[in-house]
């Protein structure tokens, strides 16, 4: 798409003042709902998304029960008042794309072998939606998880980076992703490096991609600090506060 | 014990799913995993250490069925020779007619218990696949007739029962109720109205600070105050 | 639609048992409301928004507006539609899929409220009549639930049309301006247990109970929605002891969402 707009100024400034590597504003609350095993709330610039998990519970449909593991069943959703002009209620094949990559992602980290037979639900809903909605949904989904006690080899964490204007930036906001020539969005295990979730669309060189997923590792290892504070505060824990273990420890 | 004393070396710092763990000379216990160098929590919990194996106490989570667990579990189906009970985990646990204390002819499952009757039972055996199987065939299991049901996540239950029961004891004590513990985090209770209430109170009050210190001092106070009188 | 599960026997019982003496397992009275929590303006993609906590029910409401065209039979009024959706995130009794009968109630008994509760002046969305007229979407997303959708949703679709500002700028039609009001109807429901009456139930409430019956009031003190739900039955008193509730509750969260709207 063309556009008039000066998506990187002479400073090297952003539509919204950011500089190429800076993160929007970003929010995370874990245990905002109370039937849900586990939650997470998200707001990321004007992005806002729930998160909630089920389970392990037993697995739905039953054909799908896998005899050696717990399946992990990701369902991404937007309200229909979540975009500019009103989306109809119901899954369309973007949502059950993101679905799968998302479910693909955490499967990746959740030890499913503990779990046999079961199904571990994870619902995400986008209530407001400006640009890396399934970056946001997979770093919310992932808090929800460990509210959720679900054990985990760690959580993830997800951003996405792209071009505009030719230049590489990270974290696209709407107008960007829509007037921008390319799009990344990137998730990782900021404790062991591993990328479990990628996806491309645009055109970019090799180092320009090179560039934009380095600037979407070092965000994430920023929102993997955030999403640890958030899962701290909810437990109602400074860091460091000293807490019993058990009954045989404390008075 | 008061809440101005040092810490103690027993009270430990939360942990998170994928934290690395200082373990000098430990094994990996329950919620610990190694990736061959160093070992990582997997749940979100405590540290503890017992019989030289580093575990973590886990804050949050599904029970998970354990042989020997005296578990409250739910009747949600009824079948010919069996019925399927719900024991708060993710697998429903079968229990056949040869596992209760009475006499039951195929097909009169119904004349015993009925779907939302609720059981003290025992966790008989967990396979490799995790089925779970369940028992009524020992001393003081039955069914719970009366009473209420609470449900705390099962984590909690250690704290509920307290160190060689002096928790539970102090609930019982403090309001003349029956009161039982399942491993699965259910706990039935049975007295007075106005002292079930105080009861649940003081439950709710351990799940909520179950790993904070002073706790002890809370709910004694709580027990103190007395029920609060119901309103007209 | 999704399985029924039994609340245990015990459980049952216990509710019955507080019941005969006047309180709930919650702590409160029959007619007692549980706390409510209204905000407004928190959807920046939709043209109103308002998130209600009802006790532990969450509830969403987007506003969207449009430019469309009338239904033949009202040639010169806006148009407006009403949809829920019980999203799995809120409860495990509640499947994927297109909306099941509980939504679809839901959301119509909302409409009901609004429409014959005369919220919204249709009149005055009308841009030419017969060819364009403001089309509205009510959409209401539950986010946790914990009983009284009715409830719920009701005050949050009231909510969020009293802060709805018509888009006419983006689309060519003058400047914004604020959604034109009516009136305010606000829902109350009740559920009948073992011959009691709760007001505002709660999950475990709803479960056992045995009838349901929603009010619509509307601050003249009229009645303009009603719907009774669930096999069982109510006598008239206690029809009218609901209503009685049902009128007072309305004007309290009235005057509310009068502040929250300011």
């Amino acid at each position: 798409m063309e556009t008039d707009l000066k998506l990187i100024d002479e400073n090297g400034r952003r539509l919204d003042g950011r500089r190429p590597d800076e993160l929007r504003p970003l929010r995370i609350e874990a245990g905002v709902l109370r039937r849900a095993d586990g939650s997470a709330y998200v707001e990321w610039g004007l992005n806002k998304i729930y998160a909630a998990v089920y389970g392990p519970r037993e697995c739905h449909p039953r054909h799908l029960q896998n005899p050696q593991r717990a399946l992990v069943q990701c369902r991404y959703n937007m309200a229909s008042f979540s975009v500019g002009d009103r989306k109809r209620p119901g899954p369309d094949r973007r949502s059950q794309e993101i679905s799968k990559i998302i479910s693909e992602a955490l499967e990746h980290v959740v030890f499913t072998e503990f779990f046999p037979r079961t199904s571990i639900d994870v619902y995400i809903e986008v209530v407001e939606a400006n640009a890396g909605t399934r970056c946001a949904g997979l770093t919310a989904a992932s808090v929800a998880l460990a509210d959720a006690g679900v054990p985990m080899k760690g959580l993830v964490a997800s951003c996405a980076a792209g071009k505009v204007a030719n230049t590489v930036v990270l974290d696209l906001t709407k107008e960007e992703d829509n007037f921008g020539q390319a799009d990344i969005p990137f998730g990782l295990v900021p404790r062991t490096g591993e990328i479990v979730l990628l996806q491309m669309d645009g055109d970019l060189s090799i180092e320009e991609f090179t560039q934009g997923v380095e600037m979407a590792t070092r965000a994430c290892h920023q929102i993997h600090e955030l999403q640890k504070e958030a899962l701290r505060r909810r437990y109602g824990v400074a860091a460091g506060e000293q807490l019993a273990a058990g009954p045989e420890e404390a008075a | 014990m008061s809440e101005t004393a040092p810490a103690r070396p027993a009270a430990r710092e939360l942990v998170l799913p994928g934290e690395a763990l200082e373990a000098k000379g430990l094994r990996p216990g329950a919620g610990v995993f190694s990736d061959g160098r160093q070992l990582y929590a997997s749940v979100l919990g405590i540290r503890s250490v017992r019989n030289n194996a580093l575990h973590i106490v886990p804050l949050v989570g599904r029970y998970i069925p354990v042989p020997g667990d005296e578990v409250i579990g739910k009747i949600i189906d009824v079948m010919s020779s069996s019925w399927l009970v719900d024991i708060h985990s993710p697998y429903p646990a079968p229990l056949h007619t040869d596992e209760v204390p009475w006499r039951v002819e195929f097909g009169e499952t119904h004349k015993f218990m009925q779907v939302g009757d609720a059981i003290l039972c025992r966790v008989a055996s967990v396979d490799e696949v995790k089925r779970v199987r369940v028992t009524m065939q020992d001393y003081g299991l039955r069914k719970l007739q009366g009473g209420l049901l609470v449900e705390i996540p099962h984590s909690k239950v250690p704290r509920v029962i307290g160190k060689n029961g002096s928790m539970i004891g102090l609930l019982k004590t403090g309001t003349q109720c029956r009161i039982i513990v399942g491993q699965n985090g259910r706990i039935w209770l049975d007295g007075e109205l106005d002292h079930v209430l105080l009861a649940v109170q003081a439950i709710r009050l351990i799940e909520a600070e179950a790993h904070r210190l002073g706790l002890t001092e809370k709910v004694k106070a709580l027990l103190a105050a007395g029920p609060a009188p119901t309103p007209r | 639609m999704a399985e029924y599960s039994p609340v245990a026997d015990i459980k049952r019982d216990h509710i019955l048992k507080l019941i005969g003496k006047g309180v709930r397992p919650d702590g409160r009275r029959l007619d007692e409301q549980r706390p409510l929590d209204v905000e407004t303006g928190i959807i920046s993609s939709a043209e109103g928004s308002a998130r209600v906590r009802l006790g532990n029910t969450q509830v969403l409401v987007g506003i969207k507006m449009s430019v469309g065209e009338p239904f033949a039979d009202t040639p010169d009024r806006g148009v407006l539609t009403t949809n829920a959706e019980l999203i799995p995130m809120a409860s495990e009794t509640f499947e994927t899929g297109p909306p099941g009968e509980e939504a679809i109630e839901i959301a119509r008994v909302v409409d009901r409220a609004i429409r014959e509760g005369q919220a919204i002046d249709l009149k005055a969305l009308c841009l030419e009549p017969g060819k364009a007229v403001w089309i509205l979407f009510v959409d209401i997303h539950v986010l946790d639930y914990d009983g009284n959708l009715f409830d719920a949703a009701t005050i949050g679709a009231l909510a969020a049309l009293m802060t709805t500002k018509v888009p006419a700028k983006q689309f060519e039609r003058g400047e914004d301006f604020k959604l034109p009001l009516l009136h305010q109807p606000v829902a109350c429901t009740a559920v009948k247990i073992d011959g009691s009456v709760l007001v505002d139930p709660t999950f475990d409430e709803e479960s056992i109970a045995a009838a349901r019956l929603t009010v619509a009031t509307v601050e003249t003190g009229h009645l303009c929605a009603m719907q009774k739900g669930h096999g069982g039955s109510f006598r008239f008193e206690e029809v009218l002891h609901i209503v009685e509730v049902a009128r007072k509750m309305g004007e309290q969260i009235r005057s509310r969402l009068a502040q929250e709207a300011s």
